[in-house]
């Protein structure tokens, strides 16, 4: 048996040879030579199809064509020879079959439809934001009230998740910030003279705002999608309705864990993110500066209030709580298939970062306002 | 009747397919070994599928059906042995790189495995789009043509299968799975899920493919009725290795308990009566 027989066509006066494997790889060619083709246009035609050694449903499709194209008066053209088994798939893709490409959704054109649409969902999606912040309130009150409603266990497993091995990543990077602010400020203070002061830049800056804003942008990335994207999945694989018909609160098994222990760690994080910055900025203080440790130290007593310590602090777990109930509401707003995880896992970060700062804005507006 | 030829498509595979007799098992299995950490799922299994069958694959839960399925299509490899899908290894096949002969199977997953970004239709067309050059016109309409083997209604086309039901779901994987003309077609679990009307149905347009597009299929299926109706030849496994092989009539002479307590359940028996009386009219 040949299997590579060239496939083709070809006409001579009223028949037409049909010859070869009519099968996907050689259809690309066929379609080309049948468009080369200059019908007969008598009426006696014949279809030859005795060496067509192969045929699938696209070889088929492609014979079906030409058939048409030939066919006057309405007379059926039988292909002559053609074997039994491409019959049969000839007849089936002669069924016609209406055109399938249509659009999936019909959009209103006009653009007040399209205005009032998504003005519509927008309402939708802000109720259904201050529906979860009024639930998430309340489930947090009755935890209050009742602490063993907590599932101490999975936030304890939280707290580790998202605090304990954010440690390393988060360290490094206040490090580097630390080093980065003593070497701008460096260059500045050198030609002042005013060496010493390195300690109220680095001190002041780190603690009061960058240290508590670096934590919690990394948190965002790297806890609010993945409790968006844990949720979500959750909820395509239907165990958040397992979760809802045991009778199970998901607000008091995945929200309030969740939360709580960000609103723990992040604090926790905060601190450790002071010290590694202030380190990473002493560093640089005794290498360019001439600032030694002791003097270094001795000065942040003195030039640094604690309350800057303490308003950084302070802001950390309101961070916590828009980091993580951004995310558990991305992740409960899925409503299945896998660009829609990405795209709320997605939503959940910008929303995350974009919450903080704006916070951390208002906060400074505030705090200035009341001389702090 | 007359086997389709095989359609090569470099020269490297065409050398090798059409030297290939039709006798030649399609899928060779031999001993192979499976073990996920301390548990070992197959211990030993050889068996081979012949073109031009429906060869099921049956068996209790957690016997390895599934993950024998997967090493023949080469998504996972097995701990030793060797599995020849059209006489070439199929660990070669692992990478998923384009390989010749993933264009000569279908699969269909068990869940579909469809995209859910992307409509019916054009989940139908990704193969024909990823592998030819064919033009758009004849690409929609080999899509039609497969959409309506599989009988699912032409207005379907523009959904997206959340859209879809379970039962349709199937359809659409199983139209994507032929839209290539393949030679071999692999099912998991086709009729699971699937209420009875349904699963028959499934069962009868699985042989009229068969008949009509020449194909070899082989199924994974709890399905006795399946089974009975549709299967020319069965495995049975269990305990790790094949318990049985052979026709439904063979296989339920079989002594193996196992294999016995398998068809002769109150459900095993019903099927069999079943198939009986329709006389095997469903058969080839």
């Amino acid at each position: 048996m040949l299997v590579k027989s060239q496939a083709g066509i070809s006409i001579d006066k009223h028949v037409i040879y049909c010859r070869g494997a009519w099968t996907l790889p050689n259809l690309v060619q066929l379609e080309r030579q049948i468009q080369t083709l200059r019908w007969p246009d008598a009426s006696d035609v014949q279809f030859d199809t005795v060496d067509v050694t192969a045929m699938d449903t696209g070889g088929a499709l492609l014979l079906h064509r030409c058939l048409r194209s030939i066919t006057r008066n309405d007379r059926e053209n039988i292909p002559q020879g053609l074997r039994p088994e491409f019959a049969d798939l000839l007849q089936k893709v002669h069924t016609p079959s209406p055109c399938v490409e249509q659009k999936a959704v019909a959009f209103g054109t006009s653009w007040v439809e399209r205005l009032t649409r998504v003005m519509q969902s927008r309402q939708a999606a802000s109720s259904r934001a201050l529906a979860f912040i009024g639930e998430s309130t309340i489930a947090f009150g009755r935890a209050l009230a009742h602490p063993r409603l907590i599932r101490w266990r999975a936030l304890l497993r939280f707290v580790e998740l998202d605090g304990v091995r954010a440690l390393p990543i988060t360290g490094l990077l206040t490090f580097l910030v630390g080093i980065v602010i003593a070497y701008q400020g460096a260059e500045q203070l050198r030609k002042f003279g005013t060496n010493i002061f390195i300690v109220d830049l680095v001190g002041i800056s780190l603690l009061r705002e960058i240290a508590p804003l670096i934590v919690a942008i990394l948190i965002a990335g790297r806890s609010g999608s993945a409790y968006a994207a844990e949720i979500g999945t959750m909820k395509v694989t239907e165990e958040l309705d397992a979760v809802r018909t045991l009778g199970i609160s998901p607000m008091n098994l995945l929200v309030l864990p969740r939360a709580l222990a960000l609103v723990i760690a992040l604090p926790l994080l905060t601190v450790y993110a002071d010290v590694v910055g202030v380190f990473g900025g002493m560093l640089i203080a005794l290498g360019e500066l001439n600032v030694s440790f002791v003097e270094f130290i001795a000065r942040f007593e003195e030039a640094v209030p604690v309350r800057h310590f303490l308003i950084g602090l302070g802001k950390a777990p309101f961070f916590a709580a828009l980091i993580a109930l951004v995310g558990c509401y991305q992740g409960f707003q899925i409503r299945g298939g896998v660009d829609d995880v990405g795209r709320h896992t997605t939503i959940s970060v910008v929303q995350g970062i974009f919450l903080v700062i704006v916070f951390d804005a208002i906060c400074s507006i505030l705090l200035n306002w009341w001389d702090l | 009747m007359e086997q389709r030829p095989l359609s090569g498509w470099d020269g490297e595979a065409l050398v090798k397919t059409s030297a290939v007799d039709i006798e030649t098992p399609v899928i060779d299995v031999s001993h192979v070994t499976t073990k996920f950490g301390q548990a070992v799922v197959h211990a030993d299994i050889s068996l081979s599928i012949r073109r031009g069958e429906i060869f099921a694959i049956a068996g209790g839960n957690g016997c390895g059906k599934t993950t024998l399925l997967r090493e023949i299509i080469g998504l996972i490899t097995p701990s030793s042995g060797t599995i020849r899908l059209f006489g070439l290894d199929s660990r070669k096949l692992e990478m998923g790189d384009g390989h010749p002969v993933h264009r000569r199977f279908g699969v269909m997953f068990q869940q579909g495995g469809l995209f859910s970004s992307l409509t019916l239709a054009e989940n139908v067309a990704v193969p024909l789009r990823e592998h030819t050059t064919l033009s758009a016109g004849l690409i929609r309409d080999i899509v039609a043509a497969k959409i309506s083997m599989v009988e699912l209604p032409p207005d379907s086309a523009g959904k997206y299968p959340n859209e879809l039901s379970g039962g349709m779901r199937r359809r659409a994987a199983l139209a994507r799975a032929i839209v290539m003309d393949p030679e071999l077609l692999f099912l998991d679990e086709p009729t699971a899920g699937l209420d009875p009307i349904v699963a028959t149905a499934f069962d009868e347009l699985v042989l009229s493919l068969k008949r009509l597009l020449g194909l070899t299929v082989v199924m994974v299926t709890h399905d006795l009725d399946s089974l009975w109706g549709i299967a020319t030849r069965v495995a049975v496994l269990g305990r790790g290795t094949v318990l049985g092989i052979g026709t439904m009539q063979e296989l339920a002479r079989s002594d193996d308990p196992i294999v016995r307590d398998y068809f002769h359940g109150p459900r095993g028996r019903s099927a069999r009566e079943q198939a009986a009386q329709n006389g095997h009219s469903r058969h080839v």
